[in-house]
């Protein structure tokens, strides 16, 4: 097999490393942002905010490459589908970015208040969510199909423990509500959470179709072959 | 529904959930064609559906351009090359007509480079109506102006029509060789790279002209150019070392192709 588009091949390649390492960053934001939420670390959450700019600095960067190259390439089929899958993947990952964001400001807005204890295990369900959005990209990294499918089962557990939290947050509200202002922020921030899962479940499905073709997207079962 | 009948090394046939309702024009059956020892076109079995525009597509010397000239039976023309298999045309065998001259009235050709005649540009268009009938001038004359019309070609030499045909731009003379193939109302349409030497607006207008002829006429054209094998067909192949490997709607085609060796070719990952 000889190459012969290897100019845009390459350009390809790019795309793929500047979405990796936009990956990277979403995934250490989220990390980040509830380290700041749960330590009440006002230099922490700011952290997050300026990360949180570079992100969407990065997203635009993305975009235009993805448009240079559907503009002057005029890509189709594997590739067509690699560069589509970029803009939606991008477009998630900067909603992480958003998402982090509003965890940090749930912690700054959290440090007037007095530390409470609430029902709801946040670190856990972030480990969940940062956990979703890793496989997400190590599949698309990976080309890995069934790590992307095992993404979107994943999906299902992480939305009944966000049923369960915003449960057990209520009752905390009717129970006492002089904790109600925290229970609230871990409301919020446990629903960012659930957001940044489903995040993870996108880009899971983005990969799917790029690497099979098969839209897998509002559908119940998914493609479960590994492609080269 | 598009059947393509298999049979040697069957080429991968995908469809969309839309339903192709056009009927079977041109059926190709276990063709295999020969220039003298070389084997060019290898078991090949294909549907060509009536009013679409197919593409083919395929490195250079993979026997698209080799399949029209079976089509249109020129090859007849050459000592030493012979044709296997049937073409089937409305159920039809082709390859075993001997009117080549009414064969050619139900499917026309057009090449790469333009073949204007060197003669008027309404002789360009009358010339061949000629061949198969018997107008009086005001007749003819409405064919030609018909014709011209069709072609989009009308308002740039409605006054000049008498005027050599060599005098037009390479678009203009291509879109008059498509012309005049069209005035003798053929059934078929080949079009053999139309578009490779003209600008871009000369092959966007062909195109349209494409799209406005599938209505009373099957098309069928050979190009390099994938992205107006996209833009301007229902249906394209891939062609691989005289084998055909895949067909599908194109948009099928062009987004998910079956065969790797499809993916590879449209991707360039091989030339």
């Amino acid at each position: 097999m000889v190459e012969t588009r290897i100019h845009f091949h390459e350009a390809l390649g790019s795309l793929k490393e500047l979405l990796i390492e936009l990956g990277n960053k979403a995934e250490d934001v989220i990390d980040l942002a509830v380290k700041g939420y749960m330590s009440r670390d006002a230099d922490v959450c700011s952290q997050v905010l300026a990360t949180e700019n570079d992100i969407d600095l990065a997203e635009r960067r993305i975009d235009q490459l993805a448009l240079d190259l559907l503009a002057t390439q005029q890509p189709i089929a594997v590739d067509l589908r690699f560069i589509t899958a970029c803009m939606k993947i991008n477009s998630d990952l900067e909603r992480v970015g958003d998402h982090a964001a509003d965890i940090a400001k749930r912690g700054l807005a959290g440090m007037k208040l007095p530390a409470v204890e609430l029902p709801v295990d946040v670190p856990r369900i972030a480990a969940g969510a940062a956990g979703m959005i890793r496989r997400a990209l190590n599949a698309f990294i990976a080309k890995d199909i069934d790590l992307a499918n095992a993404v979107l089962k994943m999906d299902d557990v992480l939305d009944r423990i966000d049923d369960q939290a915003w449960v057990s947050l209520v009752r905390k509200m009717h129970e006492a509500p002089e904790a109600l202002e925290q229970a609230l922020d871990a409301l919020i921030v446990v629903r960012n959470l659930s957001r940044v899962a489903d995040h993870a479940t996108n880009i899971a499905e983005d990969v799917i179709l790029w690497l099979s073709g098969t839209d897998v997207r509002h559908i119940i079962g998914h493609v479960s072959t590994v492609v080269e | 529904m598009l059947n393509v009948s298999i049979s040697g090394k069957p080429p991968t046939t995908t469809q969309s959930n839309s339903e192709i309702k056009m009927p079977v024009k041109l059926a190709v059956r276990n063709l295999n064609f020969y220039y003298g020892k070389f084997h060019a076109i290898k078991d090949i079995n294909v549907e060509i559906h009536e009013r679409s525009v197919t593409a083919f597509i395929g490195p250079s010397g993979c026997g698209k351009s080799t399949l029209l000239r079976v089509f249109n039976l020129i090859y007849h023309m050459y000592p030493g090359q012979r044709a296997e298999g049937e073409v089937l045309l409305d159920g039809e065998n082709i390859l075993a007509a001997s009117d080549y001259l009414r064969l050619r009235s139900k499917i026309g050709m057009v090449f790469q480079k333009p073949t204007p005649f060197p003669m008027s540009i309404y002789e360009n268009i009358a010339f061949g109506i000629r061949l198969y009938e018997n107008l009086s001038r005001s007749e003819m004359d409405y064919r030609v102006r018909h014709a011209l019309v069709g072609a989009g070609l009308w308002n740039e030499v409605n006054n000049k029509l008498n005027q050599s045909a060599l005098g037009l731009s390479g678009g203009q003379q291509q879109r008059l060789c498509i012309a005049r193939a069209l005035a003798i109302k053929p059934e078929i349409l080949l079009l053999d790279e139309p578009c490779s030497a003209l600008d871009p607006i000369s092959t966007a207008k062909i195109e349209e002209l494409m799209y406005l002829s599938k209505e009373n006429c099957t098309l069928i054209v050979v190009t390099h150019n994938m992205q107006q094998a996209a833009r301007a067909s229902e249906f394209t192949a891939f062609m691989l070392d005289g084998e055909l490997i895949e067909i599908s709607e194109t948009t099928q085609m062009f987004t998910k192709p079956s065969d790797k060796r499809t993916e590879d070719y449209i991707t360039g990952r091989f030339g």
